[in-house]
C-alpha cells in the first residue's frame, strides 16, 4: 500500500477491483465502512462476483475476469476527454509534459521494439526525447545544493534531460489521449461485459475525484495480480490515480491488500529471485563491479529538478548490504565481494522452479510454510516436478499437501524417487520477530509460548544447515566455497541467532563508531556502513526497537496529534516511519495541502520545515525556491510516471485477453493475448496444455473464503466446521440449463485437470454479454486438498489453472481460465 | 465516541439502561457484566503478551494470555488488542480462532524422513535430518554450480536448488533466509507474493 489501512477512512470514493475486503480482510474493511458511514464516502466494487463487499457498496459492477485494464482504460479516456483530471497535479507532478522519443509506436496491439525471435520487447526503447527542442533548465539550476539533511543533489545543464513540452504531439499526455481513444464505453462494454450506462455511472463518480478537494482510494488484491496482464492492470489503476491527483494524499493512493501476515515484509526482505533487500535489483551476468551494477540498475535523472534519490544512492545501499553479509571480506579492493553474489541466467520465479524440475534440472527444493501442490498452478505438472527432484525439504508446523505429495490420492510411492524430509517448525506465536502489514507497518511480536514437541525455529534450522554445509566445504573443498566460508555470522550463538540480533543487523550500523544508524541518509559506499535492508534503517537504532512501540488509540490526543491517524509511535513503518508514500504530492507546488481538511504534509514557513507525516521529501526544501526538487523524489523524472519502461509489456497499459479466453480481443484480434506473456510449456517444447472456448465454454475464476487461509486452516477444527467442504459456484441460469441444483455433485474440468465437488447455484454470478456472446463465469474456492481434518476432499482447485505467467513478474493466471461443467 | 475502555463502556451502558435492561449498544448489560467478570477470573494473574495475527496482512494486534503450570505454559486466551490503531480490539473469524492454530494436536512432532521409493515416513532424529540435508545441499550445490557462464561472465550461482519461504516468516527470518540462500549461490528464491 502507498497508504495504510486506517487511512482509507479519509477517502471520498473507494474503488475496489479484484478484491473482496469484506470477506478476505474483514478487519481492514472497518476503515472502508468508517469512510462510508462517517463521511458519506461512496464505494464501488468491480468484480465478477457479487460478494459481501458488493452488498455494502454503493455500486457493484460485474466485470469479466481479466479485463480490468479495459475498464481502467475506459476511465482514463473519460477523464481525459472531459478534462476531469487534476490539471495542476498532472502538469507539475506527473510526466505528462515529457516528450517521448520518436521511435515510440503502437499499432495493431504491438508496441515498438518487439523481438519476434525472443518473444520479448526491449523496454529500454520506451524512453524520452532528449537534448535540443526541450525546455531549457529552469533558472537557477545547475548548481549543487547541500541541504541541512546532508543530502546532496545536483543538476548539470549538460545532462541529457528529457524534453518538456506538454503541447508536443508526442508529449506523454497527447500520446495517452491517442492510446486510450479506442477505449470508448462501447468498447469497454464489449470487453468487460459492463453495460455502457453502468460504466458511465461509475465514470461520473470517478471523474469528480480529480477535484483538489476530493480524493479516491484504489484498492486491489490478487484479483488484479493473478493474470498474464496483472502488472499492467495495476499500472492502469495507478495511471488513473495520477491523473486524478490522488497519489500521495491521505485517503488516496494505490493500496494492495496483501493476503498473508508477512508477505509484505518478505518481499521487502527479498525472498524473491529478482531483488535483494530493499528492492535493489539482483545483479545480472556481465556486471563485474559495483559501478557496472549501478549503471545498469539505478534510475537516471531525466529532469533537472529530479532528486532521483533511489538512483543516486543505489551504490551506497548495495555496498552497505555487502558489508552486512561479508564484513571484513568485503573490501574496496575486491569490489566489496560483488562477485560473491549469484547472477541468474534468467527468470527464477515460482513457476520457473517447477518448470526446471519437470525438465530434470532442479535437484533439491526447500519449502518453508508453502505447499506447492496446493498453490499450483497446474497442480498435476507441479506434482510431476516434485517427483523429479532428488530431494525435497518441508519446513512446517503442520503436514502439507507437498510433504505428503508422494502418497497423494492416485500416486504410486514406489515410482517416486524423491527423498523427502519433513522438519517440524515453530509457529508464529512461539517466536518473536516483526510482521509488516499491507500498510508497511512493521509490528514486533513476543514469543508467547515455548516450542511444542521437537519443533525448532526455521531460522535455527537454516543456520544449522548453513554451518554444516560450511563445515563440509572446510573439510572437503568444492565449488567456489568462498561465499559460504566468508558470510558474516556475528551472533552470540551462531547456530541459534536471536531475531533481536538479526533485527539489529537489518537496521545496520556505522562501522567506525559501532553505533546503529538512525537513517538511510547515513549509508555510505566506502565500506564504513552496513545495513541488511536499507528501507528498514531506523527500525532499530541505538535508542531501541521502534517496531515494538505501542502508543496507539489508548490516547489519541497524544499519539495522533494531527488527527490524521498516522500514529507515528505505534510500531514503525518503512521507510523512515513514513505513513503515506509520495506525500509531497499531497500539497500543491507552494506547499499548501490540496485539501486543508486532509493534510498529508505542509510547508511551515515559520519553522522552514515540512510538517505532518514524515515528509517523503527533503524536510527543509522551501517550495518557493525555483530549484526545489520535484515531488516524487524516488524517480528519475521527479514525477509520477504515466508513461514508463518499468514493465516489459508496454509503456502504457493495454488490454490483452487472458491466455484462455472466450473471445478474440476486440481491440486487436490478431494480437489477442499479451505477446510478451511467458508460455512455459511452449518455451520448453512441451505439449500445449491450453483449452479453447469450443471445448471449455465457461470462464472460471478462483478465490478465497473468509473462514480459510489458503490451506493451513484445513487443520483448524473450528474453521473446518464453518466451511467444511469443497464446492464451486455456478450461476443459476447455467445451473438450470445443466439440470444442476445446489448440493449436487458436479465435475468441473479444464484442459489440465478436474475437480469433483458439490455445486452451489447462485445469483452472485450472473451471465454477461461479452462481445455479443452470452458468457458464464464459474467461481472456484481454492482451500481444499488431501491433507487436513476432512481428508475425504482431495480435489485441488489449482489442478485446473494454467501454467503461464505475467510478462513482467510471472504471476500465474489463477484468476482467468476456461472450464467445462457437468452433473455427475 | 470518546475513547473508553471496554469496562467503562459496559458501565456507561449500565447507567443509561437501568430501566430497559438493554443498553444503547444493543446487548444485555447484566449478561455482559457477568461475562466480563468470568473473563477476569479466567485470565486473572495471567501473563499478557503481544502478538500479531498470523493470517492476512491487515496486521491485527493480539493479546495472548498465558499461565505457567509447572514446566508448561498454558495459552488461555487470544483476543484483539484494543490499543491498536489497525484493529482496535476486533478480530475476524480466523484471527479469533488463532488459538486453535497455535495449540494443535495435529502438529508435526518430530523430524520425518521418507527414503526414495518408500511407502511411508520414518521418524528420525534432528541430527540425522540435518546431517543428511547438509550433505544433499553441498552435493547439489557442487553438481549444479556455474562459476562462469557461456559468455565468460563470472556468475557464481547454484542452478539446482530452489528455496521458497513462507509468508509466516517474520522479517528477521525472511532476511536471514535471503542472506543464507544467496550465500549458498541460490537464484531460485521465492515466497508467497506471486502466488
Amino acid at each position: 500500500m502507498t497508504n495504510h489501512w486506517r487511512d482509507i477512512r479519509h477517502a471520498d470514493l473507494i474503488m475496489i477491483n479484484g478484491g473482496n475486503p469484506a470477506e478476505a480482510h474483514p478487519v481492514g474493511f472497518r476503515w472502508f465502512m468508517k469512510a462510508k458511514v462517517d463521511r458519506g464516502a461512496k464505494m464501488i466494487h468491480v468484480d465478477p462476483r457479487f460478494t459481501r463487499t458488493s452488498a455494502v457498496a454503493d455500486k457493484h459492477v460485474r466485470i469479466r475476469t481479466g479485463t480490468d485494464a479495459a475498464f481502467f482504460g475506459g476511465l482514463i479516456k473519460y477523464v481525459l476527454d472531459n478534462k476531469l483530471y487534476h490539471d495542476e497535479y498532472v502538469r507539475e507532478y506527473t510526466n505528462a509534459a515529457f516528450v517521448v522519443a520518436k521511435d515510440y509506436s503502437f499499432k495493431d496491439g504491438m508496441f515498438n521494439a518487439f523481438d519476434e525471435e525472443t518473444g520479448a520487447y526491449d523496454a529500454t526503447k520506451w524512453t524520452y526525447e532528449t537534448g535540443s527542442g526541450g525546455q531549457p533548465s529552469p533558472k537557477g539550476l545547475g548548481k549543487t545544493t547541500k541541504k541541512a539533511t546532508g543530502l546532496t543533489w545536483s543538476a548539470g545543464p549538460d545532462a541529457p534531460f528529457a524534453s518538456i513540452d506538454i503541447d508536443h504531439p508526442r508529449s506523454v499526455l497527447n500520446l495517452m489521449r491517442k492510446h486510450y481513444a479506442r477505449y470508448t464505453p462501447e468498447m469497454v462494454e464489449r470487453i468487460t461485459g459492463i453495460p455502457r450506462d453502468d460504466f458511465l455511472e461509475v465514470a461520473k463518480l470517478v471523474g469528480e475525484m480529480g477535484r483538489p478537494d476530493k480524493v479516491m482510494t484504489q484498492v486491489y488484491a490478487v484479483g488484479l495480480t493473478h493474470h498474464t496482464t496483472g502488472s499492467q492492470m495495476i499500472r492502469a489503476g495507478a495511471v488513473l490515480q495520477l491523473l486524478l491527483g490522488n497519489i500521495g494524499r491521505p485517503g488516496g493512493g494505490m493500496n494492495a491488500e496483501r493476503g498473508h501476515a508477512n508477505i509484505q515484509g518478505n518481499t521487502d526482505n527479498a525472498i524473491s529471485w529478482e531483488i535483494l533487500p530493499g528492492y535493489l535489483k539482483v545483479p545480472a551476468p556481465g556486471q563485474r563491479t559495483i559501478a557496472d551494477y549501478v549503471e545498469e540498475s539505478a534510475s537516471k535523472k531525466a529532469h533537472p529538478r529530479a532528486l532521483n534519490f533511489f538512483g543516486e544512492n543505489y551504490g551506497k545501499f548495495m555496498v552497505s548490504t555487502l558489508k552486512a553479509w561479508y564484513g571484513d571480506k568485503a573490501t574496496k579492493e575486491n569490489e566489496f565481494a560483488f562477485n560473491y553474489l549469484p547472477k541468474p541466467a534468467g527468470n527464477a520465479s515460482w513457476i520457473s522452479i517447477f518448470d526446471q524440475a519437470i525438465e530434470g534440472k532442479m535437484e533439491g527444493l526447500m519449502l518453508s510454510g508453502m505447499t506447492a501442490s496446493s498453490i499450483g498452478p497446474d497442480t498435476n505438472q507441479v506434482q510431476r516436478g516434485l517427483a523429479n527432484l532428488k530431494w525435497l525439504c518441508i519446513m512446517d508446523s503442520l503436514p502439507t499437501t507437498t510433504s505428503e505429495f508422494w502418497h497423494a490420492p492416485g500416486a504410486d510411492p514406489s515410482k517416486i524417487d524423491t527423498e523427502v524430509f519433513a522438519l517440524p517448525c515453530t509457529h508464529w506465536i512461539e517466536k518473536d520477530g516483526s510482521f509488516t502489514n499491507s500498510g508497511r507497518w512493521s509490528q514486533w511480536k513476543d514469543a508467547v509460548l515455548p516450542p511444542e514437541h521437537e519443533s525448532r525455529h526455521d531460522h535455527w534450522i537454516l543456520a544449522e544447515l548453513f554451518l554444516r554445509v560450511r563445515e563440509l566445504y572446510r573439510r572437503e573443498g568444492g565449488a567456489f566455497p568462498d561465499p559460504v566460508m566468508d558470510m558474516t555470522f556475528d551472533y552470540g550463538d551462531p547456530a541459534k541467532p536471536t531475531l533481536d540480533e538479526i533485527a539489529r543487523e537489518v537496521n545496520g550500523k556505522d562501522l567506525k563508531t559501532g553505533k546503529r544508524l538512525e537513517s538511510f541518509l547515513d549509508l555510505l559506499d566506502d565500506g564504513s556502513t552496513t545495513t541488511g535492508n536499507w528501507i528498514y534503517v531506523g527500525s532499530y537504532p541505538e535508542s531501541g526497537n521502534m517496531m515494538q512501540r505501542r502508543n496507539g488509540v489508548q490516547d489519541p490526543k497524544r499519539n495522533d496529534p494531527t488527527g490524521m491517524g498516522f500514529y507515528s509511535e505505534w510500531a514503525w513503518s518503512w521507510p523512515a516511519n513514513r505513513r503515506v508514500l509520495y506525500n509531497r504530492a499531497s500539497a500543491d507546488p507552494q506547499g499548501r495541502p490540496w485539501d486543508p481538511k486532509r493534510p498529508g504534509i505542509e510547508w511551515d514557513p515559520a519553522q522552514k520545515l515540512w510538517v505532518g507525516d514524515v515528509p517523503d521529501y527533503l524536510p527543509d526544501a522551501d517550495p518557493s525556491d525555483a530549484d526545489a526538487p520535484l515531488p516524487f523524489i524516488m524517480t528519475g523524472e521527479g514525477t509520477g510516471r504515466l508513461f514508463s519502461n518499468g514493465l516489459v509489456d508496454g509503456p502504457f497499459p493495454e488490454h490483452y485477453e487472458p491466455i484462455e479466453s472466450p473471445i478474440e480481443n476486440p481491440l486487436h484480434p490478431e494480437v489477442s493475448a499479451s505477446p510478451a506473456a511467458y508460455l512455459y510449456d511452449k518455451a520448453a517444447g512441451r505439449p500445449n496444455r491450453f483449452g479453447n472456448v469450443d471445448e471449455f465454454p465457461y470462464v472460471a475464476t478462483s478465490y478465497r473464503l473468509t473462514e480459510h487461509e489458503h490451506y493451513v486452516t484445513q487443520h483448524v477444527e473450528r474453521l473446518v466446521k464453518l466451511q467444511p467442504e469443497a464446492f464451486i459456484e455456478i450461476p443459476e441460469e447455467l445451473a438450470r440449463e445443466k439440470g444442476i441444483e445446489t448440493g449436487d455433485m458436479v465435475r468441473v474440468w479444464s484442459k489440465r485437470g478436474k475437480m469433483e465437488v458439490r455445486a452451489l447455484t447462485t445469483k452472485r454470478l450472473g451471465p454477461q454479454v461479452i462481445d455479443g456472446r452470452k458468457t458464464y463465469q464459474i467461481g472456484i474456492p481454492i482451500h481444499w486438498g488431501y491433507v487436513g481434518i476432512k481428508t475425504g476432499q482431495h480435489w485441488l482447485a489449482n489442478a485446473l489453472t494454467p501454467f503461464v505467467g505475467d510478462a513482467t513478474v510471472r504471476t500465474p493466471e489463477f484468476k482467468s481460465f476456461l472450464v467445462n461443467v457437468e452433473k455427475i | 465516541m470518546p475513547d473508553l475502555t471496554r469496562r467503562e463502556i459496559l458501565k456507561a451502558g449500565a447507567a443509561g439502561a437501568a430501566v430497559a435492561g438493554f443498553s444503547s449498544l444493543g446487548f444485555d448489560v447484566a449478561v455482559a457484566e457477568a461475562t466480563t467478570v468470568k473473563q477476569e477470573l479466567r485470565i486473572e494473574g495471567a501473563k499478557v503478551s503481544h502478538s500479531v495475527c498470523p493470517y492476512c496482512a491487515v496486521g491485527c494486534s493480539l493479546l495472548a494470555y498465558t499461565r505457567k503450570n509447572g514446566k508448561d505454559t498454558e495459552l488461555l486466551q487470544i483476543e484483539g488488542d484494543p490499543d491498536s490503531p489497525v484493529n482496535g480490539g476486533t478480530l475476524c473469524p480466523k484471527g479469533a480462532s488463532s488459538m486453535e492454530l497455535a495449540v494443535s494436536r495435529r502438529r508435526l512432532k518430530h523430524p520425518l524422513y521418507r527414503a526414495p521409493g518408500a511407502k511411508g515416513w520414518k521418524r528420525v532424529s534432528w541430527e540425522f535430518a540435518l546431517d543428511k540435508l547438509a550433505r544433499r545441499i553441498k552435493d547439489s550445490r557442487d553438481n549444479t554450480f556455474v562459476t562462469v557462464d557461456e559468455d565468460k561472465n563470472v556468475v557464481n550461482r547454484t542452478d539446482g536448488i530452489a528455496f521458497a519461504g513462507g509468508a509466516a516468516f517474520s522479517n528477521e527470518e525472511g532476511y536471514f533466509a535471503t542472506k543464507l540462500m544467496r550465500g549458498l549461490g541460490l537464484v531460485y528464491l521465492e515466497q508467497q507474493a506471486r502466488v
